[in-house]
């Protein structure tokens, strides 16, 4: 197991990259710690599987170095950096046994068989397959084969870390639950150290310690799931987590005091002159629906999706969404929207500002 | 769920049916009419019954030609399916060369087998082909037309360079439908080149290399035109195939009943190994299912 350490890492798929926009993963400086979980997170096309392939050495980085416990790697091939990665559509080998399968990786490395047949046997254990070891893989289900792949991972004892590129897509949803359970005390009780590419916000934030976030390119946030949810560095890691995302409004800001379209609005910090776009971010479960306070509101829909309702209204031209209680009123009198000000942050040009005690 | 039964469905299958009569099973019944009788000219026909048949399971110069056939049919597979999987392996997977490639490979599957036939029979003279007269110079005797040798190898390079093309196009397609994670993973279990090749590769163009063998081996068990036009059946009847000989037999010499008999088995042999390949390639595909 190992610390990863990506150090002023880029990449770009072009051979002579002439800007910023050319860098299909922008500049990035990071440790990954040894032993644990993370989940990348990001929509199609961020980034993520690059960065992934990268620090598995299916393809070098255009700048910047990959240290794995201090050791330059950058130049080193997949095998030589003893990483294990399990891929989107289960990669098993047809025409051999389960037991071959799980065995390959180490017979490859010459281990002698005694040795190999018994970490065949544990991690079949550990997997849950010992009952069909002496199976062939063909025709086994999806399910059944990205445990193999991920046996056939964890079969080494030195893994340095444990890649997964989006492994949950082709399963069948009752059998994620199963999986992600199963890596979870995989993890538990191994503790290597994990990164999980997904584009689903419940994988990640279910599945790893801290979620990195990726947007165009650029890692936006790294952080834990409160943290994500509480403060979102950047509007992007607002919508793309939460159910549904975080209201972004345009907005003015001057000191503690912003105004949205004329009317004001006071906020918990300090915030000074604030030029350029400026906005507001409020998750629903922080905006609440009042009869005289607040912002003026045009309630368009609700939504009763069981525990809660979902209204979605509008606030001067701009969509927003509020999440209310069941037993909330939501009558045609609510004509204000309130926020809860601990929760409400400020963005200038997408990215948050901290701001000062007020 | 419930079948609907109308036997006015066997309608549709009329027009099929008289197609296939017309252009299969009408001309081989005559084969077959050929095949049970004797004639002495005038259009006079008598009965012979199985006698065709038996004569024919009896005749050395069928059994020859059927040895030559099959040797001829695995000499050209043990070389054009290792060598198409092998060019099929080295080909660039992708962008313009890829193209070029698939190109220039399939000009030779373009070129009708008389064309192909008279080409090489020009290439390997002696006096102006280029390769031969090139081997003559070098002081390498050859000669098609003499030599039995030279003639069996003149046939089989030329069937090489024809077909070829169409196994490697085969695997070739075979070996792109393969996702790159295969190979990714296997960097990773630190796989050498060969089980790359023996787990992933093999097994995933299995079901193309069964179509290839397939039709390579009925092509070649029929060949006719190309060795009839370099050698002729010749020297004596060292490369005379079976349907060179069946058609000297027929035309040449006119024993229609003999020559009728010979085509039934012919086509029994055809049909028999067409559909142990079928079951083996239908067993394959339920496995993978």
């Amino acid at each position: 197991m190992a610390k990863i350490t990506l150090d002023n890492l880029a990449h770009s798929y072009l051979p002579k990259p002439q800007s910023e926009d050319d860098y299909a993963l922008k500049e990035l400086n990071h440790d990954w710690q040894d032993g644990a979980a993370y989940a990348l997170l990001g929509s199609s096309g961020c980034g993520k599987s690059t960065l992934l392939n990268i620090i598995s050495g299916l393809l070098r980085p255009s700048q910047g170095r990959i240290l794995f416990n201090d050791r330059d790697v950058t130049d080193a091939p997949t095998a030589e950096r003893n990483i294990a990665q399990v891929f989107q559509f289960p990669v098993v080998y047809d025409t051999m046994t389960v037991r071959d399968n799980l065995a390959f990786p180490l017979r490859n490395r010459g281990r002698d068989e005694a040795y190999v047949a018994e970490r065949v046997q544990e991690i079949g254990a550990m997997i849950g397959m010992e009952h069909m070891l002496d199976r062939r893989a063909r025709g086994l289900t999806a399910d059944a084969k990205q445990k193999i792949s991920l046996g056939r991972g964890m079969v080494r004892k030195d893994v340095n870390a444990l890649l997964f590129d989006e492994p949950l897509t082709v399963i069948d949803p009752h059998m994620k639950w199963e999986l992600r359970t199963q890596l979870k005390k995989l993890h538990h009780d191994f503790g290597h150290t994990m990164i999980y590419v997904t584009h689903d916000q419940t994988e990640a934030l279910t599945f790893a310690d801290k979620v990195v976030v990726m947007y165009d390119g650029r890692v936006v946030q790294i952080g834990t799931p409160e943290e994500l949810f509480q403060t979102p560095e950047h509007t992007f890691v607002g919508y793309f987590i939460g159910s549904p995302g975080m209201n972004v409004i345009p907005a003015e800001v001057n000191g503690a005091t912003a105004r949205i379209e004329g009317t004001e609005l006071r906020l918990k910090r300090g915030y000074g002159d604030l030029s350029g776009k400026v906005e507001l971010g409020v998750r629903p479960e922080f905006a609440r629906l009042s009869r005289t306070e607040g912002l003026p509101v045009t309630v368009r829909r609700v939504e009763d999706v069981g525990r809660h309702k979902l209204v979605r209204a509008e606030v001067f031209g701009h969509d927003i969404n509020i999440i209310a209680d069941e037993d909330d009123d939501v009558s045609a009198d609510m004509t204000h929207v309130v926020f809860d000000t601990d929760f409400v942050n400020v963005y200038a040009n997408d990215w948050r500002v901290p701001g000062e005690a007020a | 769920m419930e079948k609907t039964v109308n036997q006015k469905a066997w309608f549709l299958v009329l027009p099929v049916l008289i197609l296939v009569a017309f252009s299969a099973v009408i001309p081989l019944m005559t084969v077959v009419n050929y095949s049970v009788q004797d004639t002495f000219g005038n259009n006079q026909f008598f009965w012979a019954g199985l006698e065709w048949f038996a004569e024919m399971l009896e005749s050395e110069r069928m059994w020859n030609a059927l040895g030559r056939q099959l040797m001829f049919s695995a000499i050209i597979l043990a070389i054009e399916i290792p060598l198409g999987i092998y060019v099929a392996l080295h080909m660039p997977k992708s962008g313009f060369w890829s193209s070029f490639c698939l190109v220039l490979m399939s000009l030779p599957l373009l070129i009708p087998w008389n064309v192909v036939g008279t080409i090489w029979q020009i290439f390997g003279r002696v006096d102006i082909g280029l390769l031969g007269y090139t081997l003559d110079a070098l002081g390498i005797s050859y000669n098609y037309t003499q030599d039995t040798l030279d003639a069996w190898i003149t046939i089989i390079v030329m069937d090489v360079w024809h077909w070829t093309s169409l196994v490697a196009l085969l695997a070739f397609a075979g070996l792109k439908s393969i996702p790159d994670a295969y190979y990714q993973a296997a960097k990773i279990d630190q796989a050498s080149r060969w089980k790359v090749f023996r787990f992933i590769e093999l097994p995933k163009m299995m079901g193309v290399l069964m179509i290839a063998i397939l039709l390579r081996f009925m092509d070649s068990f029929m060949i006719y035109t190309e060795p009839f036009v370099v050698t002729g059946g010749g020297p004596g009847n060292a490369t005379t195939l079976l349907s060179i000989d069946l058609v000297k037999m027929a035309l040449g010499q006119f024993d229609l009943g003999p020559a009728a008999a010979f085509s039934i088995m012919y086509f029994l042999v055809i049909l028999l190994v067409s559909w142990v390949f079928y079951t083996v390639m239908t067993n394959l595909d339920k496995q993978e299912g």
